[in-house]
C-alpha cells in the first residue's frame, strides 16, 4: 500500500507541475500539430552532439556511436543525453537513456517521442 | 551461478594444494614475512601553485622579499554563479571574514593558467583543487626530469597527493538542484569532481604512474602526512619514486562561512587584507583562508644517484601524533606538537641543537600560535645547550593553505636548506609576550647556513605531523 501511495504521489507530480499534459486529447492535438519533423530532429541532435566539448564536430554524422566513434566514455554519454533532454524539453527515464549510445538511436528515440518539442 | 561454481572449484584446488603442503611441512606455523630494510629518501623535484604565484621560483622570490598573497575577497571568489545576484550579495554580506589568499590567475609567467589546467575540454571532471595539483605535479616532475616510459619504472612510481576538502562549491551547486527539484540535471561528473583522491588519480593517469596511489585527508596536516606516508612507502619498498604533496581550493561561500562559524578566521583586518595574517603577533585574530598546491618528487637514494638526479635534500624524519583532546583546539601543554617533533627528531638521529630552521605551523590564531611556540621553546631552547635555531611562520605571506599547507611549507623548508635563507614571518610587528630576546620568530628573511630544517603541520581533530629535512653532504 505504501508503495502504491508513493507511486501515485510520484505520478501526480507532472500533472501538478505541467497541467497542459493532463488532458489526453490536448496532448494528442499538440503532438499532432506541433510535432517536429525528422529532419529537424536530425539537425538539432547533431548540433547538440557537435557542441559537446570533447567532441570533434567534423566526425559527427547521423550514424556515429558516442563511445566507439567519438571517444566518449559512459559519463560523457549521460551528459549528452542530459543535453538532448534540455534541447527537446524531454525527460528520458534512465533505463531508456542508457540505451541511447549513438546519434542514430538518439534521432530515432526523439523523433518517435510524442512530447519532443 | 557459474561464477559461484568457478569460485568453489578454485577453492577446492587450493585446498588440496594446501593439504599436500601440510603433509610435507608438518603443521608448523608460517615463518614471519621477510624483513624489509629501510631505505633512504631524497627530494629530487619541486612544484607549487600558491597565492604568491604559480611556480617555485616565483613563490620563493616573493616570499623572501616580504610580499603578501592576501587580498580582499570579492563576490566572484565565492563561486556562486549558479545562484541569483540577490542571494550572492546577501551571502557575501553575512561573511565576517572578507580576506583570502587567492592564487593569481592569468596567462603571464607566474600566473595560474586556467585554460591549460582547469578548463580543459577533454576533462570535465577536473575541479580546481585537482587542477592545482596537476599544475604543481607537472612542475615537480619536470624539475626532477622523471617521466618514466618503461613499464617497470611506471610501476615503481606512485602518487600521494591529499586534500583538506574536495570541491565544496560543486557540492553547493548540486545541493541547489535538490532545492529546485531538478536533480535530473545533476552532472555525472559530480562525484569524480568532489572526491579528494581524484587529484592523485588524475596525476597518475596523466603520466602513467602505476605505483601506490594514495590520498591522505587529515585537515591542515594533510600535506605533511601525504609526504610522510609517501616517504614510508619508498622506505618500505612499495615504490622507488613518489609524487607527493597536498592541494586545496576551498575559497567558496560555504567553506568560508563554515570556518567563520567555527571562529577560526581573521575578521579584524577586512579593510587592510595584507595585514590580516600575522602569526605570533599580538594583533592576530584568526587565520586567512588560502589555496594552492605543493608537490615534491621523492626518490630512493640509489635510484636518484644512478640516474644523476638533482638532489635538494634528504627526508630524515616523519613524526606523527594525535592530541586526543579537542576537535579544534590544541592542549595547552602542546604535547601533541612535542610528540610529533620528538618522533621526527629521533628517526633522524640528530640532536635538537642540530636543527637550524623550523617552519612553524602557526596559522595566526590566538591559541594555536602560542602553544606551538611554547612547544618549540620546550624542545629546542634548552638552557643546557645554546641554540641558534631560527623559526618563522610563512603563513603571514601565503595565508593558510589548509590541505596544501604542509606540502607548500615542506617545500619552503627544503628551499631554506638549498638557498641558505630562512624566510621571514610577515606582519610580525608586535611579538606575543611569550617571546623574548633569545627566543624570537624571524621578522626578516635571514641568510644563514641551514643543514637541517623542520616543518610542522597540525590539523583539526588533533592530528599532528612533523617533517625533518637535511642537506645531503655525504653518501
Amino acid at each position: 500500500m505504501a508503495l502504491r501511495a508513493a507511486v501515485l504521489r510520484h505520478l501526480r507530480l507532472p500533472i501538478q507541475t505541467s497541467p497542459w499534459r493532463s488532458g489526453g486529447s490536448l496532448r494528442l492535438m499538440s503532438s499532432h500539430d506541433d510535432h517536429i519533423t525528422k529532419d529537424e530532429v536530425i539537425d538539432r541532435v547533431l548540433s547538440v552532439v557537435k557542441d559537446f566539448p570533447k567532441v570533434d564536430p567534423s566526425k559527427v554524422t547521423p550514424d556515429v556511436h558516442f563511445q566507439k566513434d567519438l571517444g566518449l566514455d559512459s559519463l560523457d554519454n549521460v551528459e549528452i543525453v542530459m543535453a538532448l533532454e534540455e534541447e527537446f524539453k524531454l525527460e528520458i527515464p534512465d533505463k531508456e537513456a542508457d540505451k541511447i549510445d549513438s546519434t542514430h538511436l538518439a534521432i530515432e528515440y526523439i523523433s518517435n517521442h510524442p512530447m519532443a518539442s | 551461478m557459474s561464477m559461484l561454481f568457478h569460485a568453489s572449484r578454485r577453492l577446492s584446488i587450493s585446498r588440496s594444494f594446501c593439504f599436500y603442503r601440510t603433509i610435507s611441512s608438518s603443521s608448523t606455523p608460517f615463518p614471519p614475512p621477510p624483513v624489509v630494510s629501510s631505505r633512504r629518501v631524497l627530494v629530487t623535484g619541486l612544484g607549487m601553485v600558491t597565492p604568491l604565484g604559480c611556480g617555485v621560483d616565483k613563490t620563493w622570490k616573493n616570499l623572501i622579499e616580504g610580499k603578501c598573497g592576501v587580498r580582499e575577497l570579492c563576490l566572484e571568489d565565492l563561486k556562486m554563479s549558479a545562484f541569483d545576484k540577490e542571494t550572492q550579495f546577501s551571502t557575501f554580506d553575512q561573511l565576517s571574514s572578507k580576506v583570502a589568499a587567492i592564487v593569481p590567475t592569468g596567462t603571464n609567467p607566474g600566473e595560474f593558467n586556467q585554460d591549460i589546467w582547469l578548463n580543459s575540454k577533454d576533462n570535465r571532471s577536473i575541479a580546481r583543487f585537482i587542477a592545482y595539483a596537476l599544475c604543481a605535479a607537472d612542475e615537480a616532475l619536470k624539475d626532477s626530469n622523471w617521466f618514466p616510459t618503461e613499464q617497470e619504472d611506471k610501476e615503481r612510481t606512485g602518487v600521494s597527493i591529499g586534500g583538506g576538502t574536495g570541491s565544496i562549491s560543486d557540492i553547493l551547486d548540486s545541493a541547489q538542484l535538490i532545492c529546485e527539484k531538478r536533480l535530473r540535471r545533476l552532472s555525472p561528473f559530480f562525484i569524480p569532481r568532489i572526491l579528494i583522491n581524484m587529484a592523485s588519480g588524475h596525476v597518475s593517469m596523466k603520466y602513467g604512474l602505476q605505483g601506490p596511489n594514495h590520498a591522505a585527508v587529515t585537515a591542515c596536516a594533510t600535506g605533511a602526512h601525504s609526504i610522510g606516508d609517501a616517504v614510508r612507502m619508498i622506505q618500505f619498498g612499495d615504490a622507488d619514486v613518489m609524487v607527493a604533496g597536498g592541494t586545496e581550493s576551498s575559497i567558496d561561500a560555504l567553506s568560508i562561512a563554515g570556518f567563520c562559524r567555527s571562529r577560526a578566521l581573521s575578521t579584524k583586518y577586512n579593510s587592510i587584507p595584507q595585514e590580516a595574517s600575522r602569526p605570533f603577533d599580538t594583533g592576530r585574530d584568526g587565520f586567512v583562508i588560502g589555496e594552492g598546491s605543493g608537490v615534491l618528487v621523492l626518490e630512493e637514494f640509489e635510484h636518484a644517484k644512478n640516474r644523476g638526479a638533482k638532489v635538494y635534500a634528504e627526508v630524515r624524519g616523519y613524526g606523527m601524533s594525535g592530541d586526543a583532546y579537542h576537535i579544534t583546539q590544541p592542549p595547552s601543554d602542546g604535547r601533541g606538537a612535542i610528540l610529533a617533533m620528538t618522533h621526527a627528531l629521533r628517526q633522524s638521529g640528530l640532536h635538537p641543537s642540530e636543527v637550524d630552521y623550523i617552519n612553524a605551523h602557526a596559522t595566526s590564531t590566538s591559541l594555536g600560535d602560542a602553544i606551538e611556540a611554547t612547544a618549540i621553546k620546550t624542545m629546542f631552547f634548552d638552557p643546557a645547550f645554546s641554540s641558534a635555531l631560527a623559526f618563522s611562520s610563512t603563513k603571514g605571506a601565503v595565508g593558510h593553505l589548509l590541505g596544501a599547507a604542509g606540502a607548500v611549507e615542506a617545500i619552503f623548508a627544503v628551499l631554506a636548506i638549498q638557498h641558505g635563507i630562512a624566510p621571514l614571518t610577515l606582519n610580525l610587528t608586535k611579538p606575543d609576550p611569550i617571546f623574548s630576546d633569545g627566543f624570537m620568530p624571524l621578522t626578516e628573511s635571514k641568510e644563514m647556513p641551514i643543514r637541517v630544517a623542520m616543518s610542522n603541520s597540525f590539523g583539526f581533530g588533533g592530528t599532528n605531523a612533523s617533517l625533518l629535512f637535511s642537506s645531503t653532504g655525504s653518501d
